[in-house]
């Protein structure tokens, strides 16, 4: 008797009890939908999360200049400039842990258009801080070296001040802003990035050249000194820890420190904050999968269960099967692949359901719908090992009887 | 059939016994049996229960072993096989009718006849072939697809004689084929025995009811584990009614 055979001889005799085989896959039913859709809704939720982290940057390390000290009274970072154009130009090209590094100055101050006005933050930078921020153009074009070079007085504006200055849905390029005075033309408009983790609004922004900035917006130049932080982006597969550490150490150098002496900057990996929240969804993704696999044991129980009944109930056709001339791996056979095609469809049915769960939660909570293969694969894999390594006690169990007895059996 | 094994008994038991361990005491089923049955006999096993016609019956079925000595069908010592030894004996030589029908329930007469041919690899589109040819020769040409349950019992029966001759056994073993019917379809299977027998299929069938014996060619009494009287008898003819109108 050949496999397909007895796989149909066990559809056959589950579809006798219709009812009683799908209670018996319900456990299944309920273990592998609960996989599917909590693997769904956990990577759903990272993902959501993630895309919160790349608004802000990924591989983000943010390099801030000393601390005053005068008479004791000791400023916070930042308060004392010591971070030079050079000490950029050389993080951003010596280093090979490094990708990408731009400085950002801030200024919060009043815009105006024509006929409104808005107060917002003004940041001062370089092309390369739209990779380091992952700030994607919506229209017109991000400035350039040569608008950097020449001082252009070009702004590339974030949605929510369009929506402020011109209304929802305008296309501002090639419009003329004033900003402390200083006519900027507006070359570009970002796309919309939402709010960081701390619920500020990135799109409430105005980026321009850094020479232009210093030029017009800021009230006293410093020189040489850059009058705010370092953005810089470690390459992925250095990783942010050796950029760390490759900064402080470039750093530590061009600025002549001895050895004991402390460092006059402060370099902080972002990515750990974006690491800590990635763990606790990794957590609860595990807590989750564990959950189904108990659901899955327990499935498998009920299986076990009712197939043990099924013997049973059924030892006179085993008597009768075994009479005509099945072997005992027949009837083996045929008890475990009636076990297995329950558990198989009980997965099938799981999976369906699980989907439909995860689909449904996607659009409640708008995240992505993400459904990976492997691990349907998976859950129905472990469903059938389950259907298996439950079903070969009851289906031994059948094999092993005495066809005297189960001929006789009332 | 193979004309050098006629030659033969296609079934010969050699000092054959049955004893059985219950507890601390051993009962004894069977004591030395020696019995032996040519191809083509239509043999009755007769004996009160406790005789150990039961326990005869299973050991030449191949459902039960041997304590000691030797059983031999159509040639070959099946006394000492394993379980799947004696599962390929009981699918090629034997035929099994049951006091009970033993049908599987909610499945079709077809089905039903088509069990042995199932474990013996015969591939579907013979299986359904041969089943029908079966259930035609037995006269329910008209019921392949009814279920055990919506079939009189003589027509159950009938059914489990037709799954034991589609294999072409050599032997059909029957327990009591008649202990769940009335006289009247009781007549008609021990009338579809006669012909079978006039085919050349060999019969032994176990039976209490002296009216069942008449119609076989030799009567083998069995008491207390022993064969007390083996004849030779003219064979009663069962009066055939027709099959057709054979609904109750």
């Amino acid at each position: 008797m050949n496999v397909l055979e007895t796989m149909s001889l066990a559809v056959r005799s589950l579809l006798r009890s219709k009812m009683r085989s799908f209670l018996t896959a319900l456990g299944i039913i309920i273990g592998v939908g609960a996989v599917i859709a909590m693997v769904a809704i956990g990577d759903g939720a990272r993902a959501s999360v993630q895309k919160v982290f790349d608004a802000m940057g990924t591989n983000m390390l943010i390099v801030m200049s000393g601390s005053t000290n005068s008479g004791g009274a000791r400023g916070g970072f930042g308060s004392q400039p010591t971070l030079t154009w050079d000490d950029l130009e050389a993080i951003r090209t010596q280093l090979p842990s490094v990708r990408a590094a731009a400085p950002e100055m801030r200024t919060n101050t009043q815009v105006f258009s024509e006929d409104q006005n808005w107060t917002t933050s003004v940041t001062g930078t370089t092309p390369d801080y739209f990779g380091v921020r992952g700030w994607s153009i919506a229209t017109g074009r991000r400035f350039n070296e040569a608008d950097v070079e020449a001082g252009a007085k070009v702004a590339v504006i974030g949605q929510t001040v369009v929506e402020k200055l011109y209304g929802a849905g305008f296309d501002p390029v090639g419009q003329v802003i004033r900003i402390k005075k200083t006519p900027f033309t507006i070359i570009g408009m970002t796309a919309r990035k939402g709010q960081s983790p701390m619920g500020q609004d990135y799109d409430d922004s105005i980026l321009v050249p850094a020479t232009t900035f210093q030029r017009q917006l800021q009230s006293q130049s410093l020189g040489k000194y850059i009058t705010g932080v370092l953005n810089v982006q470690a390459d992925a597969n250095a990783g942010t820890a050796k950029a760390q550490q490759d900064v402080t150490a470039l750093l530590r150098e061009r600025h002549r420190l001895a050895e004991d002496a402390p460092n006059d900057f402060d370099v902080r990996d972002l990515s750990e904050l974006a690491n800590s929240r990635q763990q606790s969804t990794e957590t609860l993704s595990l807590l989750l999968a564990s959950i189904a696999a108990v659901s899955l044991v327990v499935g498998g129980i009920g299986i076990m269960n009712i197939m043990l009944v099924s013997v049973t109930e059924r030892t006179r056709e085993i008597g009768v099967r075994v009479a005509v001339g099945a072997r005992p791996r027949d009837i083996l056979a045929q008890f475990l692949i009636e076990a297995l095609t329950l558990a198989l469809l009980g997965g099938l049915i799981g999976a369906a359901v699980g989907l439909g769960v995860a689909r449904f939660l996607a659009s409640q909570f708008q995240w992505p719908l993400l459904v990976r293969p492997d691990v349907i694969f998976i859950a129905l894999g472990f469903s059938a090992l389950v259907g298996v390594g439950f079903g070969l006690y009851p289906a031994r169990k059948a094999s092993q009887l005495d066809p005297i007895d189960a001929l006789r059996y009332e | 059939m193979n004309g050098q094994l006629q030659q033969m008994p296609l079934i010969a038991l050699r000092g054959v016994s049955k004893i059985y361990q219950t507890g601390d005491v051993e009962v004894a089923a069977l004591r030395n049996v020696d019995f032996h049955v040519e191809p083509g006999d239509f043999v009755a096993i007769m004996g009160s229960s406790g005789s150990g016609k039961s326990t005869l019956m299973n050991i030449l079925g191949c459902l039960d072993r041997p304590t000691s000595g030797q059983y031999f069908l159509d040639g070959q010592d099946v006394s000492r096989l394993d379980r799947n030894g004696l599962a390929i004996v009981r699918n090629r030589t034997l035929g099994f009718v049951f006091q009970s029908f033993n049908l599987l329930a909610r499945t079709s007469a077809l089905e039903n006849v088509e069990l042995p041919m199932l474990y013996a690899g015969v591939p579907a589109r013979e299986r359904k072939r041969r089943a029908r040819e079966a259930l035609e020769r037995v006269g329910l040409g008209a019921r392949l697809e009814h279920h055990p349950r919506q079939l009189s019992g003589g027509q159950q029966q009938r059914v489990a004689i037709a799954r034991a001759l589609v294999s072409q056994p050599r032997v059909i073993l029957a327990d009591e084929p008649t202990g769940n019917l009335d006289s009247r379809t009781s007549i008609e299977v021990m009338a579809l025995f006669q012909e079978l027998r006039h085919e050349g299929i060999t019969l032994v069938l176990v039976t209490h009811e002296p009216d069942i014996a008449s119609h076989a060619g030799r009567v083998v009494v069995v008491r207390d584990g022993r064969i007390i009287s083996d004849k030779r008898q003219q064979p009663v003819p069962a009066e055939i009614p027709p099959l057709e109108e054979a609904v109750s």
